[in-house]
């Protein structure tokens, strides 16, 4: 017997989602709204109506946080919920890490389109998983919990909650695995699973779900955290139904959704200018000699352009046509996770404000072109570390963006770019001693939410405290880390000098921590943020980018020695050229120029330090002001061998009053001399591009750029055409890798 | 609808806003006569006549010349039609040795030459540095951003362009 449609009027959602994605298509307009008539009829009540949606999801996330016990959501937030329409669009978001206004849409399009409807079935009160990166995810360490919602026998929405695991039960300890080649090493997979009813999570999955993972409880108590939340917003829904009546619910909805997509065109008008934007960043994936597994032994470098059209409407076209191919390593990119970039980034710096939902969604148009790193095709790839690529990727969109915001007069908004939420160290133990002995600790702490912001065009980046992929910008209570993390004592942190990316406006700056392996065994440590090419698409107007990453840690040392004699120990690494680790400590010392590495084993005592990334700058340096350069010198940002030789600025320290003093005689000579040397040591135009052609005919770029250009050159009609015609190659060129 | 005074938004270019003045006009609903006010500002600090149709960069224009419309740099240097990238007009300095690299990065915290390099560019006029390039050796010089003028101006503003 067939089962009644649970759409509305009658419709199955596979018919709802046809339906909705026909009007988008034919009338560009959110299910071919034209005139929001609710809003024109009685705006009081309709922004009365949405900002109460709003409120309760907001309420559901603070309340239901308490639930869990990892400090990532608890102390950091690193949740957030959505409430979406039959079909799957989010209406409304809750505050959090707003990566998420799209993604669980996919998961739930997946469910219409797989036509859950019939096999397995969706009835009021069943619970629904899903992390699977390749159905509306971002890496499996995120997972969503998202129930139907049905208003007698029609379902009228979904609510969504979606969590930052500490571990997903992957190849090594974690929560963005480096190690990480295939699916098979992503961790537990959910792909869109029941896993309940009656508005309760099945036993059998808890057991099964909390032995696929190092973190058993944290598991269980964040699955209870979102499904406690979505029953919250599903409250709230009903109460929001029996006050304003199915009816106009069921219009608002639609309306609230083309009005979000309204304000996206609107805001581009206001801020930008129309035209073609464009800008470049790169990856690097060093695992020739990291990794383990043989096929993943390979130098590659990620070509990630990016080309955004903001059209005389006022939408806007991206695409990363040009990207190159993806990999047997963990930063693939899924649709999930590049919509979840994006939104994170979009909601940032041009269409914040309350009304964020799937409507801005249908205001961009997107082009992830198949087959590259952001649109694999490939199910069996790694996904679990997406974010490798998709943070320079789009920090070149937020560059872009900025081109247009500078010519519009809102030199206040321009932001070349930000810190790489890289080097957030991992792994993870097991305690030998005390009274956890025997318990596994994890490292996944979340001090990569405070990077260095970059300048903008009328100021500094902030310093340490801004995170465009984890907004929350909150590091939560060390002593919580510290409690979470107790094999890995911090034994200091302090400003890292040279951090921050020169300019007129230097990017923000960062600093540099150093831990010690205590009171365990089998610990695993490892890391990843780029440390052979720029991160990003570097400064902007003259700016330059802001420092790489670098690993060093230290084995087998001698530090029970010291500690017992209380003798000096490293607190940093302000000079890599003349280390503080070497010059206080005996044992293995390894320093690698490339900062993503496979784990290692470490034991007690052994050292560890960790860098938090700057913000690239704006403008050329030799603009700086003076009493900037000062300020910077005085606070440790730069050391003085910098600034002589970028700024051109001539400083001696005073001892006595214990401050840099600026000779201003002499920098003006010195400044005259950088002047000079920027002529001697720069070629007219075609005469650099003679040089620099060479490099290409003569054979001399190294395997991993000839494999990236090999890559895009075959991936990409336009960009490969484009980077033909610049060099004035055949149009049959190829680039071969041996 | 907020507004700022000319004398607000001299100071705004200038870099001179305490944070205190800044704040309030980031987070602050914007104010859509930014365009012609920051315009008129720039038209009187340079040092030659044409009309400046859009500010492109910090120290370049896009201008009207004699029918055309052209890049200009505020120290008068042309960088010739719009529509073309500027940057092919730049002397350029490559840093693609660890050594040039090390002048301005401590080591182990610049690009590593045989995977990246620096690209500066410099206005031939006055050796300005307008631009920084880190890419991979062999990637063609990147167009940073090309202005829809006259819908910028005709749709969006509901004007005609200056030169129109």
């Amino acid at each position: 017997m067939l089962k009644k449609p649970i759409g509305w009027d009658g419709k199955t959602l596979m018919e709802m989602l046809n339906e909705s994605e026909k009007f988008i298509k034919e009338t560009k307009h959110y299910y071919g709204i034209d005139k929001l008539a609710l809003k024109e009829k009685d705006p009081f009540n309709y922004e009365r109506a949405y900002a109460s949606l709003r409120g309760a999801l907001v309420s559901s996330r603070e309340t239901a946080l308490h639930i869990s016990a990892s400090p990532i959501v608890k102390e950091i937030g690193e949740l957030c919920f959505a409430l979406y329409t039959p079909e799957g669009d989010s209406i409304v978001v809750s505050t959090g890490i707003l990566v998420h206004v799209h993604t669980m849409s996919e998961a739930i399009k997946f469910m219409i389109r797989e036509n859950y409807e019939d096999d397995p079935g969706i009835n009021p009160g069943e619970v629904f998983l899903n992390n699977d990166p390749q159905e509306g995810n971002v890496h499996t360490t995120d997972v969503q919990t998202i129930i139907p919602i049905f208003w007698r026998d029609e379902l009228i929405g979904w609510a969504g909650g979606v969590t930052h695991q500490i571990d997903a039960g992957g190849i090594t300890p974690g929560h963005d695995l480096v190690a990480a080649v295939s699916r098979f090493d992503d961790g537990a997979y959910y792909t869109c699973r029941k896993i309940g009813s009656n508005d309760k999570i099945w036993k059998d999955h808890m057991i099964n779900a909390k032995r696929a993972v190092r973190t058993p409880m944290y598991w269980e108590l964040d699955e209870k955290c979102r499904l406690a939340g979505d029953l919250m917003i599903r409250d709230a829904l009903f109460d929001f139904i029996e006050r304003e009546g199915i009816d106009y619910y069921k219009r608002f909805i639609r309306e609230a959704i083309e009005e979000g997509r309204r304000i996206v065109q609107e805001r581009v008008k206001e801020r930008l200018i129309p035209g073609r934007y464009r800008a470049a960043s790169f990856f690097d994936v060093p695992f020739k000699e990291e990794a383990w597994q043989p096929r993943a032994k390979m130098d590659k470098i990620t070509n990630e352009p990016i080309e955004i059209i903001v059209k005389e409407d006022g939408t806007l076209f991206l695409t990363f046509d040009g990207a190159s191919g993806p990999g047997p390593n963990p930063m693939n990119c899924g649709i999930g996770a590049m919509e979840g970039g994006q939104w994170v980034l979009l909601t940032q710096i041009l269409i914040y404000g309350d009304k964020v939902n799937d409507g801005a969604y249908f205001a961009v148009e997107k082009e992830y072109p198949k087959g590259t790193w952001c649109n694999p095709g490939d199910p069996y790839l790694s996904y679990q570390s997406p974010w490798g690529n998709l943070i320079p990727a789009y920090t070149g969109m937020m560059k872009a963006i900025s081109y247009g915001l500078f010519s519009r007069g809102y030199r206040e908004e321009v932001v070349p770019g930000y810190g790489f939420t890289g080097d957030a160290i991992q792994g993870g133990g097991i305690y030998s001693s005390g009274p956890l002995k025997g318990e596994r600790w994890m490292l996944s702490t979340f001090e990569i939410s405070g990077q260095g912001l970059g300048a903008s065009a009328v100021k500094d980046g902030l310093d340490w405290g801004y995170a465009m992929w984890n907004p929350e910008s909150d590091l939560g209570d060390v002593e919580t880390w510290e409690l979470f993390q107790g094999g890995i004592p911090y034994l200091a942190r302090k400003i890292k000098p040279n951090t921050a990316g020169h300019g007129k406006y230097r990017g923000g700056a960062n600093y540099a921590g150093i831990a010690m392996i205590a009171y365990s065994k089998d610990v695993d440590f490892f890391g990843a943020r780029e440390g052979l090419v720029f991160h990003g698409a570097g400064g902007m107007h003259g700016g330059y980018p802001h420092a790489t990453g670098y690993r060093l840690y230290a084995k087998n040392t001698n530090m029970k020695e010291i500690i017992e004699n209380q003798k000096e120990y490293p607190l940093w690494d302000p000079d890599p050229e003349h280390g503080e680790f070497e010059k206080l400590l005996k044992g293995e010392i390894v320093r690698k120029a490339h900062c993503s590495i496979y784990p290692v084993l470490l034991e007690n005592y052994d050292l560890v330090h960790f860098a938090m990334s700057g913000g690239p700058g704006y403008g050329d340096p030799l603009e700086r002001k003076l009493e900037l350069i000062k300020k910077d010198l005085d606070d440790g940002i730069y050391s003085n061998d910098k600034i002589l030789s970028i700024y051109g600025v001539v400083a001696n320290y005073d001892e006595i009053k214990g401050e840099w003093i600026i000779d201003e005689k002499a920098t003006e000579t010195r400044k005259n001399e950088l002047r000079n040397e920027r002529k001697e040591k720069s070629l007219p135009f075609n005469e650099y591009w003679e040089n620099e052609k060479k490099k290409i005919t003569e054979d001399k770029l190294s395997e991993p750029v000839k494999r990236m250009y090999s890559e895009s050159l075959n991936l990409s009609i336009k960009w490969a055409k484009e980077f033909r015609e610049f060099w004035k190659f055949p149009e049959d060129f190829q680039m071969e890798v041996k | 609808m907020s507004t700022y005074d000319e004398k607000t938004l001299e100071r705004l270019i200038n870099g001179e806003l305490t944070w205190g003045e800044l704040r309030p006009i980031i987070s602050g609903s914007k104010d859509p006569d930014r365009f012609e006010k920051i315009l008129g500002i720039l038209q009187r600090r340079v040092p030659w006549e044409e009309k400046i149709l859009i500010p492109l960069h910090e120290h370049l224009y896009v201008v009207s010349k004699e029918g055309k419309r052209i890049v200009k740099c505020d120290c008068g240097h042309e960088f010739g039609d719009y529509r073309e990238n500027w940057k092919i007009k730049c002397r350029v300095r490559v840093r693609d040795t660890a050594e040039d690299i090390g002048e301005l990065y401590s080591k182990y915290m610049g690009c590593d030459p045989e995977w990246e390099e620096l690209r500066e560019y410099f206005c031939p006029g006055c050796l300005t540095l307008l631009d920084t390039e880190s890419v991979p050796p062999g990637y063609p010089t990147i167009f940073n951003f090309l202005p829809d003028i006259d819908t910028f101006y005709e749709k969006w503003l509901g004007i005609k362009a200056p030169d129109k």
